[in-house]
């Protein structure tokens, strides 16, 4: 516990930078940011400014920064998004991908287009398909608990101590894998299909069932079935699963993580 | 890697309960717990295994009485998809106490709901107490259908308690029929899932328990983290189990120490295997 007491006292020195960059979203994920309420003020007066954000902030070109938080996919016929997300590969250390449309297409995946005033635009693509991302936080929206702990491990990862760097990269690892495996931005419920229930690793907890936002999967005789045409493809059940990734040492401190965290947010 | 995982204190424990008892499995320790921190306000509901339309096939819901509580006493044995509820405790019912019981996985997938709570809005803060129990496997519905009416010979409606223990699969039914099955016989309807479980006594419970270690009608209880102990102490304190030390009950840890050995050795050859499955071709390592 020490370790994560520490940095408490030690912390507020060197705050990161943060901006919040919107594509093709709904700004939901910003909402669910925001839904951590006192918290979100706790992390940008002790750890982030935030410099980027639509509304949020005064700034008109993409600055420099040190974390940059994409929502929403992107669409391909839109130049000044195309433009805009090489932009923030450029300008940032950590581009951590923000929900299911960021992450793996979700809704957008449906739209073909013949939309006033800008009918051409058709095809939208997650962000990774585009730029390099670091970081996936997938669902529809993420949670703010999700989006919380994330950036709190992402500034420890920046800022903290040889430990707290260490643990946040065991915290930080199984999401960048994510972002850079072959399913993780085609994730739908036919991942979870795909490489849970088909590799002989689903034992029917539920969780994915639980974390579906449209309620499309259910558990039948203990086994997850899904209604497809339900399926937003946010990827929430896949990444929910205990069975897509699980790192027990990790898990083993969970007390020690959730109290550091519930510290941190004071 | 410890099999039994980062434990405060370990005994051997029995409901003082006789309500509960009546129909526990063992000592009647996750059912006797939850009442108690149910009436002392640590938790405000609970997700448990209850009865549904089927015999004998479980169905997870949400208790926020004792009477609910009582419900799902005893062992089922079937998979029972308790965290599909847990969402549904803290947004539909709107508990802010939420506790849990489940097997290893279960916890697992608690603990991962309160880290990685990708889909899990409102659910990580609010969980407040976990108590898992001992698995080494459990079977889909329609394996332990199979094991009970086509190999015990009974029907599942007749089924009044089904165990696990000492190398045997019991069937005991309403009339006082007994039957017997060697585990050899049940194993190739285990779920394949259980396979690669590397887990036995939940070792990211606040409290794991289970039969294996105590005597008949006693349970061995670790408690783990600082909210067990907390909880266990008051429960204790307020007489709601009696206790022996666990050095002085018959077969003991090192019985829990075989079983667990026993399942994370078998399980990580299975895990290790799947990396050499087909020719070059590895089936997904779920842990890397």
């Amino acid at each position: 516990m020490e370790i994560f007491t520490e940095h408490v006292n030690g912390i507020m020195i060197h705050k990161i930078t943060i901006g919040h960059i919107h594509e093709s979203g709904c700004t939901g994920c910003l909402a669910a940011l925001m839904d951590n309420y006192q918290g979100i003020f706790t992390i940008l007066d002790k750890y982030a400014d935030l410099v980027y954000g639509l509304t949020l902030v005064d700034v008109r070109k993409i600055p420099k920064m040190d974390v940059a938080l994409i929502e929403g996919s992107v669409c391909i016929q839109d130049k000044l998004a195309t433009d805009e997300v090489r932009e923030v590969r450029d300008k940032s250390s950590v581009v951590i991908a923000i929900g299911g449309c960021a992450c793996s297409g979700n809704i957008t995946r449906f739209d073909r287009g013949g939309q006033q005033n800008q009918p051409q635009h058709e095809s939208f693509v997650p962000v990774s398909d585009l730029i390099d991302v670091d970081i996936f936080v997938p669902a529809c929206a993420p949670t703010p608990e999700a989006l919380r702990n994330v950036c709190v491990m992402t500034y420890l990862l920046l800022r903290g101590n040889d430990e707290q760097k260490a643990l946040a990269g065991m915290y930080l690892k199984p999401l960048m894998d994510l972002a850079r495996s072959p399913y993780g931005s085609k994730a739908s419920f036919n991942t979870l299909m795909q490489e849970v229930i088909n590799l002989g690793l689903c034992m029917g907890c539920g969780s994915c069932a639980a974390a579906c936002p449209v309620r499309a999967i259910t558990m039948e005789y203990g086994k997850p079935q899904g209604l497809r045409d339900l399926c937003v493809n946010c990827g929430a059940c896949f990444s929910q699963c205990p069975r897509s990734f699980f790192d027990h040492e990790l898990m083993e401190h969970h007390e020690q993580i959730m109290g550091m965290l519930k510290a941190v947010m004071q | 890697m410890n099999v039994l995982g980062k434990y405060k204190s370990v005994v051997s424990a029995r409901s003082t309960d006789k309500e509960i008892l009546k129909a526990s499995q063992d000592g009647g320790i996750v059912t006797s717990l939850f009442a108690y921190a149910l009436e002392q306000g640590i938790i405000d509901g609970a997700v448990l295994a209850g009865p549904s339309s089927r015999p004998w096939q479980p169905q997870p819901f949400v208790a926020t009485t004792r009477a609910e509580l009582l419900k799902a006493r005893g062992t089922k044995y079937n998979i029972c998809p308790q965290i599909s509820m847990l969402k549904e405790a803290t947004r539909s019912y709107g508990l802010d106490k939420v506790g849990i019981v489940g097997v290893p996985c279960q916890i697992q997938a608690t603990r991962k709901a309160q880290l990685y709570p990708i889909g899990m809005r409102d659910v990580p803060d609010k969980i407040a107490l976990v108590v898992g129990i001992y698995c080494m496997e459990v079977f889909p519905y329609k394996g332990m259908q199979l094991i009970v009416e086509d190999h015990a010979g009974q029907k599942l409606q007749s089924v009044k308690k089904m165990e696990i223990g000492k190398g045997k699969f019991t069937v005991i039914t309403e009339r006082g029929n007994v039957t017997q099955l060697p585990l050899k016989v049940t194993h190739k309807y285990e779920q394949p899932g259980c396979h690669v479980c590397l887990d036995y006594v939940a070792n990211t419970a606040d409290v794991s328990t289970g039969s294996v270690g105590s005597p008949d009608g006693w349970s061995t209880v670790f408690v783990r983290s600082r909210i067990g102990e907390d909880v266990w102490g008051k429960a204790m304190a307020a007489g709601c189990f009696e206790t022996k030390p666990i050095d002085q009950v018959k077969p003991g840890l090192e019985m829990v120490t075989k079983l667990a050995t026993e399942k994370i050795t078998k399980n990580q050859k299975t895990v290790d295997e799947r990396a050499h499955f087909g020719v070059g071709k590895a089936l997904r390592n779920p842990y890397i």
